[in-house]
């Protein structure tokens, strides 16, 4: 499904990733894990299409098409979700409205029909109890004024909505109570399909204990430094990240 | 197009023509035309040297030449249709100015409800002119600068609407200007006068819209009276031709316990113009100024407001917000101020611009000037473009670049929107933001 081959990127001139070379099936979950300043992010912001960043080398093929050539809004309607670390507030549009341009654009590019507001509500109501929100989060303003959690929450709200085909999650973990953790990772689990694949960035072990990741790569400095299953994020958390690097 | 441009030597021709129409005129206006035509001929248009004017030059206009509305022979729109999109409710009493004339075929106003006076300035002038003499040219004297000189020196068309005392009325009053093809090198001067008496409530609506691109010029005076505790709600909705000069000058006075409350929305005109100036003269009175502009291409829109704090109590709200597309030039300087009398003065004005393109221009400059001891005044101007991470973020949900700045845009207007009461003009509004900037130059 993605073929991410001797990746290279910079922003304002400072090369962050240095040759990442990763490849993600259908029906797995990838595990990214690594220190601070590790090009972790990067790697997810990149894969979404954020314009500060410069592409310097290497390739992106998704479903066999060249991803870096496709605007962001393209990736989004071809399946590619980022839930992003720091949601953006958007004051003045509310919550329902973007959701529903979103899932009309989105079914717009795939050739189907709009829905109405009141489809669409209908539609929300079963999503909404998968991330234990309530229905007046709807007529609020976009992440404005959310708290942490419910900021994250909004974030799988949307991919649950949109249905992708690939989700980057970016330290979606971050800054969430226990609580929060378990509906978030429960609502990530919810929508696990075979045809389905995610990419789970994270600073932390402690959200793999939710979402059981294939595969383990640790990033480093701008490249993947080790790779492994389940129990290398245990040893990590076990360990540190420190031996990883100095073997590396 | 039948407006020459050629230098003129201190608007002489204007001079002339003020002068001509000041000796022809009927008595109720000789008074306030003469004025007009002496002060214009001492005043001139402003220049730049002026502090008022520094960031707006009129000399495109004061060297362009205009036919004065009453010498050009009415004429009848193509189909009165046309204007059908520009009156949001035909059941609302309606008067019509075509090409600065007023048109009875055009206007209706048989849905007037009782204690509600709404008719030409002419015709109350037969019929009650002590009524008239009471408020024409009193708030909005001839001589406050070179255009209110102007238009007082062609005073004759203009609307007047007079709420009598506690009659509160839901249906607003609409005022249509309408320029078309046969508007080309026209000049109107059209003032119009408001009064809402003791306790009375209305709504006046007061749009400039064009049916085709002509070169026209639009002065507008607005003299506005709201009596003891009453609330007099102003919509000002300025879509002319992107050819099109617009001047507006809102004067209002206000008594006790009144509440005066204007929305200016200005998108039309090459050169537009408008000002709002209140004075809050009796205790506990209020006054709520809220705006949006949206230009584009070359544009220039130019919103001066000032709130004169006359008596103590009394609050003052402001906001006005703009969108400012290619090389367009916005101007906002508003003024608070507050008398030595006015203790307890509650003000509160904002000023928030976003700019579209690396060419706009804002120049801001919100002012307060206070002369009382005991006061809350706050005042702010904010300049901003489109928030490149919140466009991402919409982008990395499939919303298109276009939809994605549209949504913004929305958001950014939102709040100041929201303030209209009226949901018929508010949805057009909000219609007209969303549509603005998508290459869709009919507006």
């Amino acid at each position: 499904m993605l073929q991410i081959n001797d990746l290279h990127a910079a922003i304002d001139g400072k090369p962050i990733l240095k040759g990442i070379t990763l490849t993600v099936n259908a029906g797995e979950v990838h595990a990214v894990m690594g220190p601070n300043g590790s090009g972790k992010s990067t790697l997810a912001q990149v894969l979404a299409g954020h314009p500060a960043y410069e592409i310097t080398g290497g390739e992106v093929l998704y479903r066999g098409e060249n991803l870096l050539e496709m605007d962001p809004e393209i990736r989004a309607q071809q399946g590619v979700f980022l839930a992003f670390q720091y949601p953006v507030e958007i004051p003045g549009v509310t919550n329902a409205y973007f959701l529903r341009a979103a899932y009309n654009q989105i079914r717009k590019a795939k050739g189907l029909e709009e829905v109405d507001p009141m489809e669409f509500l209908d539609l929300v109501e079963d999503k909404l109890k998968l991330v234990d929100m309530d229905a007046s989060m709807m007529s609020r303003s976009v992440n404005a004024g959310f708290s942490g959690g419910e900021k994250k929450r909004n974030e799988i709200l949307q991919m649950a909505i949109l249905q992708p085909t690939l989700a980057v999650l970016d330290e979606t973990d971050s800054g969430l109570d226990i609580d929060a953790l378990r509906i978030v990772a429960n609502g990530v689990n919810a929508l696990k399909r075979p045809d389905n694949a995610a990419i789970v960035v994270t600073h932390y072990q402690r959200l793999l204990n939710y979402i059981v990741p294939d595969f383990v790569h640790v990033l480093a400095g701008g490249r993947i430094v080790k790779s492994g299953d389940r129990t290398l994020a245990l040893e990590l958390e076990a360990r540190g990240y420190d031996w990883v690097l100095e073997a590396a | 197009m039948s407006a020459t441009t050629a230098p003129v030597a201190h608007a002489s021709v204007f001079a002339d023509q003020a002068a001509a129409a000041a000796v022809d005129a009927s008595a109720p206006f000789a008074v306030l035309r003469q004025a007009g035509a002496e002060a214009f001929a001492r005043l001139g248009f402003p220049t730049t040297r002026n502090e008022d004017w520094a960031y707006t030059s009129v000399s495109t206009l004061a060297n362009t030449t205009f036919v004065p509305a009453g010498e050009r022979e009415a004429t009848a729109l193509a189909s009165t249709s046309l204007l059908t999109p520009f009156l949001f409710d035909a059941a609302w009493p309606t008067i019509v100015l075509h090409n600065g004339r007023f048109s009875p075929s055009l206007s209706s106003l048989t849905s007037l409800p009782e204690g509600i006076r709404v008719s030409t300035l002419a015709d109350v002038a037969e019929q009650d002119a002590e009524l008239l003499a009471r408020f024409l040219g009193v708030a909005a004297p001839a001589d406050r600068d070179g255009f209110s000189a102007l238009n007082a020196a062609f005073a004759g068309e203009g609307v007047f609407v007079h709420v009598a005392k506690e009659m509160v009325s839901d249906v607003p009053v609409h005022i249509v200007h309408v320029t078309d093809h046969a508007g080309a090198g026209v000049m109107s001067h059209p003032r119009h006068v408001l009064v809402a008496e003791r306790h009375a409530k209305a709504t006046v609506i007061a749009s400039y819209v064009a049916l085709d691109d002509v070169t026209s010029f639009t002065n507008a005076v607005t003299e506005v009276y709201v009596e003891d505790g009453a609330t007099l709600q102003l919509l000002q909705i300025q879509r002319e031709a992107r050819s099109a000069f617009h001047v507006g000058t809102v004067e209002a006075r206000q008594g006790r316990d009144s509440h005066f409350l204007t929305f200016t929305f200005q998108t039309g005109g090459q050169l537009s113009r408008s000002n709002v100036y209140t004075e809050l003269r009796g205790d506990g009175g209020g006054t709520t100024l809220n705006g949006l502009y949206m230009l584009d291409g070359e544009q220039h829109g130019d919103h001066q407001t000032r709130v004169e704090h006359v008596a103590p109590n009394c609050f003052s709200r402001e906001m006005y917000k703009g969108l400012l597309d290619d090389a367009s030039h916005g101007v906002f300087n508003g003024k608070v101020y507050v008398h030595p009398e006015a203790q307890k003065t509650d003000g509160k004005q904002t000023n928030n611009t976003m700019l579209l393109s690396e060419k706009a221009q804002i120049d801001t400059k919100p002012q307060l000037e206070i002369f009382a001891d005991d006061v809350k005044c706050t005042h702010g101007a904010t300049v901003g473009r489109i928030d490149e991470m919140s466009l991402f973020y919409l982008k990395t949900r499939g919303i298109s670049q276009t939809l994605a700045k549209q949504l913004l845009m929305y958001a950014f207007a939102a709040d100041v929107l929201e303030t209209i009461e009226n949901e018929t003009v508010k949805e057009l509004l909000e219609q007209l933001t969303m549509q603005r900037f998508t290459g869709d130059t009919s507006h």
